[in-house]
């Protein structure tokens, strides 16, 4: 018989293995996963948290930019992608990072209808990992609560 | 002198101005929020006191190299005693790679402090320029626990 804990085990196994299969994640979340311990036991979501708000900051700045019809400022918008690629690369955002090499492409050669579909791109993409990093930690919160430990789960 | 473990600093006498205390105190140099909390994180799980700047002016302000000519020695100081810098070297203002410049052309033992930069972008120019000017190291961003732990063996080993 299946107890509780176990089969949020199982949910939550399966669904952070789904997550780096379908390029959400890379070994970077990994890293990050490393770095959690007694004394921070909420530094994943902490930084992730970060991430996602500097998400909206930049995109912010870069959907201003762009909004400069006939001015666009490519070298601001660049600067705001390569902000935004560090920060995805550092917590191992694999498919923003991805998004943000190509948009890199399209404000150096000041390309402005790919700047544009890059940057819709963007944001669809980053709340898409925001709501699914969102149902992994809920993920994480009910084992806990059931008494469980959250599983180590090798990719 | 314990050249096998990474763990243990006590056994590495690589500093005399040391005071006996235990940590290494890094200056953490990156203008990412999150690049930094990532940066402060790894070197606290090494055993590290960390200080942030979020660019090269306010870690020269820190270093005791500010405009206000401050004539604080770092060095002496306990409490700022920087024993190593790690710099991104993409920053707006003043690059790492110019803080790194400002650093080695001290006349105080402010140069002897070895600077390790950090970057995503993977530029052999670059790397080489860097390791020309002194810096004691190039990372390549996004950092690993490994890497710190590279790091830290690397700094002892050239200690002893």
């Amino acid at each position: 018989m299946d107890t509780l804990v176990a089969q949020l085990q199982r949910q939550f196994r399966d669904y952070t293995i789904s997550l780096y299969h379908q390029g959400f994640l890379d070994d970077q979340f990994t890293e990050l996963k490393k770095l959690q311990d007694e004394c921070s036991p909420d530094f994943v979501a902490e930084v992730v948290s970060l991430f996602f708000e500097d998400c909206e900051k930049l995109i912010g700045n870069m959907a201003r930019a762009l909004d400069q019809t006939g001015n666009v400022d490519f070298n601001l918008v660049g600067s705001s992608v390569h902000q935004l690629k560090g920060s995805s690369s550092s917590v191992g955002a694999k498919r923003v990072k991805g998004l943000c090499v190509t948009f890199k492409e399209c404000c150096d050669s000041q390309n402005f209808e790919g700047c544009v579909r890059c940057l819709q791109q963007v944001d669809i993409e980053y709340k898409s990992l925001k709501a699914k990093l969102q149902d992994l930690f809920s993920l994480e919160q009910q084992i806990v609560q059931a008494g469980g430990r959250i599983p180590q789960v090798d990719i | 002198m314990n050249s096998g473990s990474c763990s243990s600093l006590m056994e590495v006498g690589y500093d005399h101005h040391h005071h006996g205390h235990e940590e290494l105190h890094v200056l953490a140099v990156d203008d990412n929020l999150i690049d930094r909390k990532l940066v402060e994180k790894l070197l606290k799980i090494s055993s590290c006191k960390v200080t942030t700047a979020e660019n090269a002016i306010r870690a020269l302000e820190y270093l005791g190299l500010g405009d206000q000519n401050q004539h604080i020695d770092a060095l002496t100081n306990n409490n700022l005693k920087v024993n190593l810098i790690i710099t991104d070297y993409c920053m707006p203002g003043m690059t790492g790679f110019e803080l790194l410049k400002k650093v080695k052309q001290e006349s105080s033992n402010l140069k002897e402090v070895p600077v390790v930069i950090m970057s995503s972008e993977n530029i052999p120019t670059r790397i080489n320029k860097c390791l020309a000017s002194g810096a004691q190291m190039f990372m390549q961003k996004p950092l690993k626990l490994s890497d710190v732990e590279k790091l830290k063996c690397h700094l002892m080993k050239c200690r002893s």
